[in-house]
């Protein structure tokens, strides 16, 4: 039992109030705040392309591997794309990819990892048999192997591949701690009374696990972003839609970088890596909001008592 | 009393569980419950006793069907247990049978309203109410309990240690059950309301007619509550009877230690037993004879080889010692 | 008071006052608190969760961490004041003359260590470097608690539970320090084994001569074994004590409340009461006695006047009912002022 009552809030609370320790948590944390400010930024650019850039980022109409200016921000592609609007035009695919990845595949690992650390025993082994083997086999060739067999490189086919394949890491995490709450007298409580073990599941144990729900969310999100650019890269998306990847595997084509053209690899490059930061800065609150004892704790002066002072 | 049939609730006899331990090549085998006979009576408040490892907890989850027995069998209203097959039975029993909890601070879901727990068991276990009806019910339930209705609306960490035991109270009442299943739920509050508690316990069994198990290491609290005690050592029952009698003239030498350890500030703490440094063994593929007898100052040849059943001594009153069973006078520990 | 003249108190606390400083402003978990321990006195400190006795111990004991720190007063060992020293200047007296024994020994001893090495830890921390006489001074406090030194060899998770809190305890003397702090040692056990642990240290105690503070919230376990007893109530003594007066004669209405909580075994079965109401929020003191809302018996000056401690025939009682002033208020009458929890 604590022996200090000196905080009245116990551990967990509501969704709603959830959600406000979550926010009061990003407000604070500096690295989260600076994560979630980026995250607003590229969702902005996402949902406004046309006002940020007037150029249409396919129209390969102006001249070729022009270096920065007035009129392209960013230069221009091998092919006389405007970067500037491919890059702001990509933000919004690539989003999608993070989020419909990132929501499926968490979706997936809750299920198994929930469900494996509440069933326990032989059902236990088999999910995480399941999960180990997915886990132990280098994701990215499986990935190469998988889109090239699949062949249709339509973006959700592409969610669907990597929340297939990318779903284990996070799984054995959420298992983890529903592990420490399955002794939970609540959840006993709910089994005594005669609650079926779906519901149990649903809706007794996930709402309590929020906070690393959306963590996990935010790394699945990130991995995302990094292999669905990768697989651009080598080839295996639609070369002809608008994405980072893609300006990386024309880039790629056009043989950019021999030639001396950095800025068209550093432009998707730079995009992919700040908002994979994002995710990753976004992260830290969660870290916090489910480990109290990493909250920073503003440093005291102590005071210098006096030894005369009794 | 509950040895008349008419009045009685539930029976366990042989009731056995073992746990197998150690790693997936072990074989070793942790006899947490031993061949378990008692009953419990309508209208009675039961205290079961025992140390930690003694198996009391795992008995209450026995009876909770959280568990099921090794060996043995539970009869309820004197139908065996095992006979549940149907959802419908089975949520009959956990109606009738329910349990409270240890722990004020995990027996509620932190995201939920304090209410959850109650409705949902109004849903399962009383189909037939509308929604208005289930919320009167609740609060009806809460004032019972001796809290406001209007704690319906709140969350958990709102509510003290001794207000949250109430809620678990309330869950359990909430389907009219005959028998509630308290697996010692004042441990973990505060003493001075820990009293509340064990008052509220005695009202569930004179105004609602409710038998109670009470699980508890605190004799004293037993004492206050409980018309009979069962005390428990080392996963066997080693001495029951009406706790009067039994803290008056305990037969078994392990009840009597028990008894002299137990601090009560009106009186002077034996240390007589000073000596003893012993710890309930772990009971763990144990060859038969008393397993109290490595702590015990009266043991006899009979101790190490064969295992004492519970014998009634004086009716009503029973201990597994042979040495009590011999009609000697015993005084282990003062 | 019973107690033999002690010469020069082991420990002195004066006036201390710790705080926590939580975003929403601070609270204060101990308010001026003050008490001494003589030589070879065994003090109890009781009260219920919240009340600030844990709190009191990390205090008197150099354990504060942020976001708690000392907000006033002074904590005197054998004269030298302990409050403001680094760890550095606290390693000197840490231990050789001050040990502390944890609520927990799962939670203070370490799991991958056999009991002999932490024993040896501890010994090289403090200057103590040839092996052989490690070994023997481990062996004998181990002995001196009653377990077997062959056990130097064991991990904490193979011995039980009342063996890990006395290798705690063997622990604490190894350099038969002048005062052990104990936190609730005995709340993880069971009542025959907090019973012989009790009795060890007791004799431990008669035979080596330190003095104990031994915190706990089980009141009629430490009445048969401490020389002294300090109640706390919501971060402030609210009574102090030779623990047979206070047993015999609670002044208190806290005290009082509590001592008839307990059911006893003995003698006829009795229906009690209890004390109505919760502890309070520390960050929502009630103004005046911070007992008042649950006090039977409450008067009209208890709501606004905040008691100090009020001497009553040797004991000290934080209680207005003792204060010479109430005579001279007629309308202070007791009006009973029950809430429900």
């Amino acid at each position: 039992m604590a022996t200090t009552t000196v905080t009245v809030q116990a551990g967990h609370s509501t969704a709603g109030q959830a959600g406000r320790r979550v926010w009061r948590a990003v407000r604070r944390n500096r690295k989260a705040a600076t994560g979630g400010v980026l995250l607003l930024l590229f969702c902005l650019i996402a949902l406004f392309p046309g006002v940020i850039a007037k150029d249409s980022p396919t129209a390969e109409i102006y001249p070729k591997n022009l270096g920065p200016s007035a009129a392209h921000l960013f230069g221009t592609t091998g092919l006389g794309q405007d970067m500037f609007a491919q890059a702001v035009w990509g933000t919004r695919q690539v989003l999608i990819i993070a989020i419909g990845a990132g929501l499926l595949a968490t979706a997936i690992a809750a299920v198994v990892g929930v469900t494996a650390a509440y069933l326990g025993g032989t059902w236990d082994g088999v999910l995480n048999l399941l999960t180990d083997v997915l886990l132990v086999i280098p994701l990215f060739p499986l990935l190469i192997v998988i889109s090239a067999y699949v062949q249709n490189s339509g973006t959700g086919v592409l969610i669907a591949v990597l929340a297939f394949t990318g779903w284990s890491y996070t799984a054995r995490q959420l298992r983890s701690q529903a592990l420490s709450l399955r002794n939970r007298d609540f959840l006993e409580a709910a089994r005594v009374r005669g609650e079926r073990p779906l519901y149990i599941i649903a809706v007794e144990i996930l709402p309590t696990m929020i906070s690393l729900l959306l963590a996990a969310f935010l790394t699945n999100a990130l991995y995302a972003i990094l292999f669905a650019s990768s697989l651009q890269f080598v080839g295996l998306g639609d070369p002809n839609a608008t994405s980072w990847g893609t300006m990386l595997y024309w880039a790629e084509n056009n043989e950019a970088l021999q030639a001396g053209y950095y800025l068209q690899a550093i432009i998707p490059g730079a995009c992919i890596a700040l908002l994979g930061t994002a995710f990753a800065l976004l992260n830290y609150a969660f870290d916090e909001v489910g480990n109290p004892a990493l909250r920073p704790v503003r440093k005291i002066r102590s005071k210098r008592v006096q030894s005369a002072s009794s | 009393m509950p040895d008349d049939p008419g009045t009685e609730l539930l029976r366990a006899e042989h009731l056995t569980r073992h746990f197998k331990i150690g790693g997936m090549t072990s074989r070793q085998t942790l006899h947490a419950v031993d061949d378990v006979n008692f009953s419990i009576g309508q209208r009675e408040i039961v205290a079961l006793a025992g140390e930690s490892g003694s198996g009391k907890s795992t008995t209450a989850r026995l009876l909770a069907r959280i568990y099921k027995p090794t060996a043995g069998e539970i009869f309820y209203e004197g139908k065996p247990l095992t006979r549940l097959r149907s959802r419908r039975d089975r949520l009959r029993y956990s109606g009738q049978v329910p349990m409270v909890f240890q722990d004020p601070f995990s027996s509620m879901n932190p995201v939920f309203k304090v209410s959850h727990g109650v409705l949902r068991s109004l849903k399962l276990h009383r189909p037939e109410l509308s929604a208005r009806q289930r919320l009167d019910e609740a609060a009806r339930v809460f004032e019972v309990v001796g809290l406001d209705a209007e704690m319906l609306q709140r969350f958990p960490y709102e509510l003290s240690g001794g207000q949250r035991q109430r809620v678990g109270f309330a869950q359990a009442l909430v389907t009219r059950p005959k028998l509630i299943l308290a697996d010692e739920p004042v441990s973990m509050l505060d003493v001075s309301i820990r009293i509340g508690l064990l008052n509220l316990m005695s009202k569930l069994r004179d105004e609602e007619g409710v038998s109670i198990l009470y699980i508890t290491h605190d004799i004293a609290s037993a004492r206050y509550v409980a018309d009979r005690l069962i005390v428990m050592y080392a996963g066997q029952i080693a001495e029951s009877g009406p706790i009067e009698e039994v803290l008056a003239s305990p037969k078994h030498p392990y009840t009597q230690l028990l008894l002299s350890a137990v601090p009560d500030p009106r009186a002077p703490l034996g240390v007589a037993a000073e000596a003893d440094q012993g710890e309930p063994p772990k009971v763990i593929d144990p060859a038969p004879g008393c397993r109290f007898r490595w702590r015990c100052p009266l043991a006899i040849d009979t101790c190490e080889r064969v295992t004492p059943v519970l014998t009634e001594l004086v009716p009503g009153h029973a201990a597994a010692c042979h040495v009590a069973q011999t009609g000697a006078e015993v005084k282990a520990f003062s | 008071m019973s107690s033999p003249p002690v010469p020069e108190p082991v420990l002195e606390v004066s006036g201390l006052s710790v705080e926590y400083v939580l975003d929403r402003g601070s609270v204060r978990a101990v308010d001026d608190v003050s008490f001494t321990v003589g030589r070879g006195e065994f003090l109890g400190i009781v009260g219920e969760s919240g009340c600030g006795k844990s709190t009191l111990l990390f205090a008197v004991a150099q354990l504060l961490a942020p976001p708690a720190r000392v907000d006033g007063g002074s904590v005197r060992f054998k004269g030298t004041s302990l409050v403001g020293l680094t760890d550095k200047q606290l390693a000197a007296t840490r231990w050789r003359d001050l040990s502390v024994v944890m609520q927990s020994a799962m939670n203070a001893l370490n799991p991958v260590m056999s009991i002999g090495a932490q024993f040896k830890d501890v010994m090289q921390a403090h200057g103590v470097k040839r092996g052989d006489e490690i070994v023997a001074r481990s062996a004998e406090v181990l002995r001196m608690v009653g377990i077997d030194p062959a056990h130097l060899r064991s991990y904490p998770h193979q011995l039980s539970g009342g063996m890990r809190q006395r290798a705690m305890i063997a622990m604490a003397m190894l350099f038969t320090p002048e005062l052990v702090i104990m936190d609730e040692p005995t709340s993880a056990l069971d009542v025959v084994a907090q019973r012989s642990l009790m009795v060890q240290i007791k004799e431990l105690q008669e035979a080596y001569g330190f003095a104990v503070i031994f915190v706990t919230h089980d009141m009629s376990l430490i009445s048969h074994f401490s020389d002294r007893l300090m109640v706390m109530y919501a971060g402030q003594v609210s009574e102090l004590g030779a623990t047979k007066t206070i047993f015999d004669k609670p002044r208190h209405p806290y005290t009082q409340g509590l001592l008839e909580a307990f059911p006893s075994i003995h003698g006829p079965r009795v229906p009690l009461k209890g004390i109505p109401g919760n502890p309070p929020n520390l960050a929502l003191i009630p103004n005046g006695c911070r007992f008042h809302p649950r006090c039977p018996q409450v008067m009209d000056r208890c709501r606004e006047e905040a008691p100090g401690l009020i001497d009553v025939h040797g004991t000290l009682a934080r209680c207005l009912l003792y204060d010479a002033g109430a005579a001279r208020n007629s309308a202070a009458q007791p009006t009973g002022g029950r809430t429900d929890a």
